[in-house]
């Protein structure tokens, strides 16, 4: 098997293309990343690793815009991504230079795959080592839409995913507790989602919210913190809940 | 036949979308310069050759209902009428149309070539195109091939989820919004009609005929108009041609031949 992974033209004789697989495994050792999509907001969150004394935590933001409807959140090689949101950007005003219309979600993921993809198909280069989670609004319709893509260059919607490390855990919490919310649900279950894997607080966490009307913002520390002492409160209700009857029998 | 595809491959720099991974950015399409002595007026004078006057008439208005389109049909070569039934009016896709002035070639050939570009629009972002964008891509088009001798004057009129969408676009690389325009030789004469009877509450056949009226003024006093004026509408279910009427028959319709009294009667001379 070492035979086939050099050169990421060649197949394996069991159809495989190695280096795509090893670039997924280098995703699966990024930072977490969750994505929920409510029906009126979509709700991107990283996690944040420690940061050093040293550094100035404002230079690292996790994710990113690219245009004013469209922002997006990777796990993986953070040069790679710097690349692909560049060229991204590029790609979102060309659109509008071109046909005078915002990219759709859609639109703009399927160029970031197309890209990935590319990568995967050409002599001399290795794959983009990260999956990205996009999140925006169509601009015409003003539906909210969440996408996944990953470093084979395959693309799909979700209503709510996560990429990672540990994205097995996120995506089975998801998928047992998910439903249709909107709002500041919406963000309580994204951060739900990311606790299960993160430890607690708002210095570990990024949220950044996209709504039709006011675009991406970034949550402040003291707002994630207040959410996540809400949850908490919550689980320890819901707790107390459990115990009581138990008692009384 | 090994056809020449060289002119759908789009030539105006798309940055992201290039051929090179390493490099993000595309390099600005370069062509390449004859070899002159004169390089400046080389072209100049190329322009001046394929610079015809456009002979021909055609306008395009938005009004209530939608939009209305009409053009004459003559083909001209100076002084030779070398046809009087050439299609001006071009249907780039069901609901889009596009109006031919310039080169007929030209024409015809970017907007087949528009209408590819279009449908390929279509299928791969599930819905259709914008006259916004459609134009754009034309304009585009035009513009890199600046100075190389097209000759486009060309108005892409159209019914997308914004309404009606009327846009002028020609070979100097220029686009142009807009409510009313008539482009060609005749259209001084067109502009005169249609400006004076213009109003925006028109029914669909109240704006025909006054289209028509436009198009037949225009071949009457321009040489280089003539055939049969067409006259198209563009609603929101598409375009649909509505009359192609021979502009002889339009004059005596308009100014029908009226008996009048005899000022001088030619009497018999008594033979010598």
């Amino acid at each position: 098997m070492a035979r086939y992974d050099r050169a990421i033209t060649v197949f394996s004789p069991d159809g495989h293309l190695f280096q795509v697989e090893y670039a997924l495994e280098a995703v699966r050792k990024g930072n977490a990343a969750v994505g929920v999509r409510g029906s009126d907001v979509v709700v991107l969150g990283v996690e944040r690793k420690s940061t050093p004394k040293l550094q100035d935590s404002r230079s690292v933001r996790k994710i990113a815009l690219l245009d004013d409807h469209v922002a997006l959140a990777c796990a993986g090689l953070k040069a790679d991504a710097r690349v692909l949101i560049n060229r991204a950007r590029i790609e979102c005003q060309s659109h509008r230079l071109t046909v005078e219309d915002p990219v759709t979600v859609e639109y703009i993921t399927r160029y970031i795959a197309g890209l990935q993809q590319k990568y995967t198909q050409s002599g001399g280069v290795r794959p983009f080592g990260l999956s990205t989670l996009i999140a925006g609004f169509d601009p015409c319709t003003g539906v909210p839409s969440l996408y996944l893509t990953d470093p084979s260059g395959t693309f799909q919607a979700w209503k709510a995913n996560a990429t990672g490390r540990n994205s097995n855990s996120m995506r089975e919490f998801l998928e047992k507790n998910y439903k249709e919310t909107s709002g500041q649900e919406t963000v309580k279950l994204a951060i739900r989602a990311l606790l299960e894997v993160v430890e607690s607080g708002g210095k570990n966490i990024e949220i950044a919210v996209m709504t039709k009307e006011h675009g991406l913002r970034q949550l402040e520390e003291a707002e994630i913190d207040a959410i996540v002492a809400d949850i908490d409160a919550e689980k320890t209700a819901a707790e107390a809940a459990k115990k009581a009857p138990a008692k009384e029998t | 036949m090994k056809l020449d595809t060289s002119g759908l491959e789009s030539t105006a720099p798309s940055f992201g979308s290039s051929n090179e991974l390493i490099d993000g950015f595309a390099a600005a399409p370069s062509f390449e310069v004859p070899v002159t002595t004169d390089f400046d007026g080389f072209q100049k004078e190329a322009i001046q050759m394929v610079k015809p006057a456009k002979g021909t008439t055609t306008l395009a208005f938005i009004f209530k209902e939608g939009v209305m389109v009409a053009a004459d049909s003559r083909a001209s070569m100076g002084g030779y009428i070398s046809s009087q039934s050439v299609k001006k009016i071009i249907e780039i896709n069901p609901y889009m149309l596009g109006t031919m002035a310039g080169g007929a070639a030209d024409c015809q050939f970017w907007h087949r070539n528009l209408g590819i570009k279009c449908r390929l629009h279509e299928l791969a972002n599930k819905r259709r195109i914008s006259v916004t964008g459609a134009s754009k891509l034309l304009a585009n088009i035009l513009y890199s091939y600046r100075g190389m001798g097209l000759s486009v004057g060309t108005m892409i009129a159209g019914w997308d989820e914004t309404g009606p969408g009327l846009y002028y676009v020609d070979s100097e690389g220029g686009r142009l919004k807009g409510a009313r325009f008539s482009v060609g030789s005749g259209s001084p004469y067109a502009y005169g009609v249609l400006d004076n009877g213009y109003r925006y509450d028109m029914s669909i056949e109240e704006a025909a005929e006054l289209a028509r009226r436009a198009i037949y003024h225009a071949t009457f006093r321009d040489g280089a108009s003539g055939g049969v004026a067409s006259v198209y509408y563009v609603g929101p279910d598409g375009w649909k041609k509505l009359s192609g009427d021979d502009v002889g028959e339009l004059h005596y319709k308009y100014y029908p031949v009226m008996p009048s009294t005899v000022e001088q009667e030619m009497v018999e001379v008594a033979g010598a």
